[in-house]
């Protein structure tokens, strides 16, 4: 049926505008279901259908057409002879050749040529021209770049309660990983529930440490084994030595009995060479140094007591903080003590007072680092109180050279070992210098502020670019030096030698005028009366201290005001940059 | 003609110079001082070189063109003056 609706409009309503307005819809029409026609059809249940929702594709085959190959080769002769020329016949080809010497574009071409091809000659004649002229000299890159260093990584004990880190190791092989020791230096200060593991970690992967080293008691030092990679020797802060196989897992290989073994914490620990690879030693503050082999840590196969009255008094004995052993010098050791004192030694002597060779006084506090230098062996750095100083084993009265005080406390140090001239030590305030003394010798060449809490300690890898140092809530910092503070300078080795030598011979000298000064006092006091002489000291004695502390508060007090002059001075500087102008001149006033 | 002759044999007289050869535009050596193997040989390879190096020349910039063609090996220097039609080509031993 149509369904129409008629649209009705007058004729003379064509072309007014619309008018449109609202009306309620209206129902037109309404068909309703018939259910008599649904008689005429058959449900089907189940209906099968197949829908699918993909593009549709079609398969198709082609074959391409073959690409025939073959091997051939190629013979080659004589070509190039125009047709009537035979080439194997002599006298044709004789006849061609007369025949093309005649023309006369031949005989310009060669004339030009053969002046071009004459000059050519001669100038291979005259020079080499491929001549090497400066190959002695290697190429100098005269790197005029500041010296720098910049920070690769971070690693953070993944402990909540943080701990300082106190020693690091570089694996052996390849550098390619770190072990450090955490372990809480404050006298029965350590928090509760502090762990006593320390890690070993891997460069790449800064998140997590690679292996956890368990002892029962935390690690002050920890050290690979230059000879075995896996083998580590642990100082503990209960005084035992214990041993590591990376191989065998966390838990300790070997552990040195608690009779035998130290009765302070292990400062420092130190492999030897040896044909077997397995002799170490060890040092605490206790005043005993030990020596062990690995293998049998149940005993310690030597023991020397630091007493430098030779009495072998282990009352008098003085507490070894550090200690130093170079492989190419194998019967010296050297030991730095919390008095201040560096004792060298020789591993060889018969008894026991004569191991003590001499000693070397010169630091108020604990010598925390004593390194020789890898070049000049001689020569030795020690780092303890404020101070930085270069020692020189002939001079055993004073320090060849010396850093002058510094603000904040000296923790670690260490030489560099690809210059012999550079050396680097950390401070309590966080900073890391880095000293070249052939570059300047007042300052440190560059001090890097690595962190706001201090730095314990340090350990410079063996290509003398990368430094980690150990900061005191645990976290190791991983740094990178500039290209020019690891590479060698020219003449940099006899400028350092030359340094030492001229710095050991002014001491020497210095040495030489005391001595003399002295032995003309003790000549003029042989002529007085000793009581004279013992009640004067008793008094001069008082006053001098008190002097003393009148002057030291004075330099304090002068000190501090130039500094709030300098620091003022600064401020205004700043105020009048940035000012403009009016106002900074009556700040100025 | 007698100046050909005259200049080949003053370049063949120089010092360090093994051998001289003037080569045509076909490959076919005209004169040489050395043995007919060698020359043939000398002959074909630098003649497909200096083409090589004149077109490259060219294609950098077409206003140019191949003046002298060096090659320093171990043992000798090989120099080659390229002409329209003709290649002269001298091997010279440079002293050291």
């Amino acid at each position: 049926m149509e369904i129409v609706y008629v649209y009705v409009k007058k004729r003379s309503e064509f072309g007014k505008q619309c008018n449109f307005s609202d009306r309620q819809a209206e129902l037109n029409i309404d068909i309703p279901p018939n259910p008599e026609l649904a008689e005429q059809f058959v449900e089907r249940n189940p209906v099968d259908t197949g829908i699918q929702c993909s593009t549709s594709m079609s398969e198709h085959e082609a074959n391409t057409e073959r690409f025939e190959m073959e091997t051939r080769g190629v013979n080659h002769v004589e070509g190039g002879w125009p047709k009537d020329v035979n080439p194997l016949e002599l006298e044709q080809t004789i006849r061609f050749r007369k025949k093309v010497e005649k023309d006369e574009n031949y005989i310009n071409a060669i004339m030009q040529l053969g002046s071009i091809m004459e000059h050519c000659i001669k100038q291979n004649n005259a020079i080499d021209i491929y001549q090497e002229y400066f190959d002695d000299e290697d190429a100098v890159e005269v790197t005029e770049e500041a010296p720098s260093a910049k920070t690769i990584n971070v690693f953070r004990d993944p402990q909540e309660i943080k701990r300082p880190a106190t020693h690091l190791s570089w694996h052996p092989d390849g550098n390619r990983k770190l072990a450090v020791a955490y372990s809480c230096l404050d006298f029965q200060r350590a928090p509760e529930g502090m762990s006593h593991e320390s890690y070993i970690w891997d460069l790449e992967n800064p998140n997590r440490p690679e292996i956890a080293l368990k002892p029962s008691s935390p690690l002050v030092t920890l050290e690979y084994n230059p000879k075995d990679s896996h083998v580590l020797l642990g100082g503990c802060y209960n005084g035992q030595i214990a041993c590591w196989d990376t191989r065998k897992g966390s838990l300790v290989a070997e552990l040195s009995t608690i009779e035998f073994s130290h009765r302070d914490p292990v400062y420092s620990t130190i492999w030897l060479q040896s044909k077997t690879g397995t002799e170490c030693f060890s040092a605490s503050t206790d005043g005993q140094v030990m020596w062990w082999d690995i293998r049998k840590l149940s005993q310690p196969t030597e023991v020397v007591i630091m007493d430098i009255t030779k009495k072998e008094q282990l009352e008098n004995a003085l507490g070894a903080i550090s200690l130093e052993f170079e492989s190419t010098l194998p019967t010296k050791f050297m030991v730095g003590t919390e008095q201040g004192i560096v004792i060298s030694c020789n591993r060889k002597a018969k008894t026991s007072a004569e191991k003590i060779l001499y000693t070397f006084s010169g630091h108020h506090g604990p010598i925390y680092a004593l390194q020789r230098n890898p070049f000049y062996p001689k020569n030795f750095l020690t780092v303890g109180d404020w101070t930085a100083r270069i020692w020189s084993e002939d001079s055993r009265e004073s320090s060849i050279m010396w850093t002058k005080y510094h603000m904040a406390y000296l923790t670690d140090g260490a030489w560099s070992p690809v210059r012999p001239a550079v050396f680097f030590t950390t401070k309590m305030d966080g900073t890391l210098d880095i000293w070249d003394f052939v570059f300047k010798q007042c300052d440190p060449a560059l001090s890097l502020k690595v962190c706001d809490e201090a730095l314990f300690c340090l350990r410079v890898q063996d290509n003398g670019c990368f430094i980690a140092c150990g900061s005191q809530l645990g976290t190791a910092t991983l740094l990178e030096v500039s290209h020019g503070l690891c590479t060698l300078q020219r003449n940099e080795k006899n400028t350092a030698s030359s340094i030492f030598e001229r710095e050991t011979r002014r001491e020497k000298i210095l040495e030489a005028r005391h001595r003399e000064m002295r032995l003309k006092e003790k000549g003029k006091v042989e002529g007085r009366d000793d009581d004279l002489r013992e009640e004067q000291p008793a008094v001069n004695l008082e006053e001098l201290v008190s002097k003393a502390e009148e002057e030291f508060f004075d330099i304090i007090f002068t000190e501090l005001k130039k500094k709030e002059a300098e620091a003022m001075k600064s401020k205004l500087v700043g105020a009048l940059s940035g000012g403009l102008g009016g106002p900074g001149g009556s700040q100025g006033a | 003609m007698a100046e050909v002759e005259e200049t080949l044999k003053r370049i063949q007289s120089h010092k360090g110079v093994i051998g001289t050869m003037v080569v045509n535009a076909e490959g076919i050596p005209i004169r040489t001082t050395l043995d007919n193997s060698t020359t043939v040989q000398y002959a074909g390879l630098l003649h497909q070189l200096t083409m090589k190096a004149r077109s490259t020349v060219r294609d950098i910039d077409p206003q140019n063109d191949l003046t002298f063609l060096r090659i320093r090996s171990k043992k000798h220097e090989i120099m080659v003056a390229p002409d329209k039609e003709y290649l002269l080509i001298v091997i010279q031993n440079p002293c050291e």
